[in-house]
């Protein structure tokens, strides 16, 4: 418990998405206008890690590992399929993306409106294969792990681009030199953030 | 560069297309202009190797996937156009990454996940839609080339100038003399850490904006 308890706040502040791997950007730096915009941004964002993070799990523990296939009958202990994992995570991430944008759509209308037009944008989300990778290396060993880990990681993500939004909703009205308006200093504010969140290194519970 | 292919009426490397190799150098450039491709990149450039490397397969996977699009793009339905876009794209990135893992396994390890992540690297798929989608094989080849270029070139200047002030050296071997070290001189750390690789883009793009003062924000 303590040790998931430990995953959850490291994979929020340490090993932020956006401050630490730079998971997510486009995204990040295109909606993060407003304040509203990147709060519906961010819950699907968490959403779609928590369905796909797990499940990717899954795929790899039981079908794409080196004698994953044991299970299904004792001649396929030997089959190494990982080389296919690229190719299956984001199979798996674009379907379920689809699916959720449609289940979303037939059971709960205002939830629909307020994350459906960020849904397909999801699916090229770096953040989203990113973490599926991450557990595919690091090699976390039940579903539990994954499944903290990726709701870290997606609050990491929510924190990071409401933090950014807000920020570009005040300096709107600052004296910004031309050439660094907009993407300039988007970028190096990012940098600052950075910078604050690498203050919470080291931390352990 | 096929020779039996300039039968054709416009020449290979007629000024359009060079225009397409160029313009992702300056004007057009994928990262400070487009916003494209920032994900998987800046995670990469603490030294120059990596970042030649990750700039080269990125290049790679752009101008094959685009070649591909190109072609299919009439066959294609559109409703389901992202997914085979996926498809064609991540195949190209796991041929990248087992070549890298068999010819330069350590650069491989280093990479990590980022070799991974080409494929929902945003300069691909927006290359895709915007360029292959609607243009013929060739001129797509040359953009996907141009912007993988222009993506790289960007990656190994921010590479060479952490490398160079994090640890004194370049493509890891010792650029700044020992004398200089013996006289006081320190590396910047702070230039290894990911908050640097932010605030560098962040300048490169300041200091190309006021270069050419059409790209400057309206807002």
């Amino acid at each position: 418990m303590e040790n998931l308890f430990n995953l959850f706040v490291r994979s929020i502040f340490i090993d932020n998405m956006i401050f630490a791997y730079f998971l997510g950007m486009c995204s990040y730096l295109a909606v993060s206008k407003t304040v509203k915009t990147s709060i519906g941004l961010g819950v699907a964002v968490i959403f779609v890690l928590l369905i796909t993070a797990p499940l990717n799990w899954l795929v790899d523990t039981y079908v794409l590992k080196a004698g994953a296939l044991k299970w299904l009958s004792p001649s396929l202990a030997d089959l190494d399929l990982s080389y296919l994992s690229f190719l299956i995570f984001i199979a798996v991430i674009a379907a379920v993306v689809q699916l959720v944008e449609m289940f979303v759509e037939k059971f709960s209308p205002p939830l629909y409106n307020a994350l459906g037009i960020f849904l397909p944008l999801i699916a090229v989300n770096c953040a989203i294969l990113g973490v599926a990778l991450f557990v595919q290396e690091r090699d976390y060993q039940s579903i539990s792990e994954v499944t903290v880990y990726a709701a870290g990681s997606g609050v990491g993500w929510f924190l990071a681009i409401t933090a950014i939004a807000a920020i570009k909703e005040k300096i709107r009205y600052s004296a910004i030199p031309p050439g660094l308006r907009g993407l300039g200093i988007s970028f190096i504010l990012t940098g600052l953030m950075a910078i604050a969140f690498m203050s919470f290194m080291g931390i352990k519970i | 560069m096929n020779n039996t292919m300039k039968k054709e009426r416009e020449p290979l490397f007629s000024p359009k297309n060079i225009k397409l190799l160029k313009n992702p150098f300056n004007l057009e450039n994928p990262i400070t202009v487009q916003v494209l491709g920032i994900c998987s990149a800046l995670a990469v450039t603490a030294q120059l190797k990596p970042a030649i490397v990750m700039a080269l397969s990125v290049t790679i996977v752009t101008a094959f996937s685009n070649l591909i699009i190109s072609s299919l793009r009439d066959t294609i339905p559109s409703r389901i156009r992202i997914i085979v876009q996926l498809v064609v794209v991540a195949t190209l990135v796991i041929i990248v990454d087992q070549v890298l893992k068999a010819y330069v396994y350590d650069v491989s390890k280093k990479l990590s996940v980022f070799v991974g992540l080409i494929i929902t690297n945003c300069i691909l798929m927006g290359r895709l839609e915007a360029f292959a989608m609607g243009n013929k094989p060739w001129p797509s080849f040359l953009d996907g080339i141009g912007n993988g270029l222009g993506y790289g070139a960007i990656l190994v200047t921010v590479g060479i100038i952490r490398e160079l002030f994090g640890s004194g050296k370049l493509y890891g071997f010792p650029i700044i003399p020992e004398a200089a070290f013996k006289a006081g001189y320190v590396n910047n750390g702070m230039m290894i850490l990911p908050p640097m690789a932010l605030v560098i883009i962040g300048v490169i793009i300041w200091l190309q904006r006021s270069k050419n003062r059409e790209l400057i924000d309206k807002s």
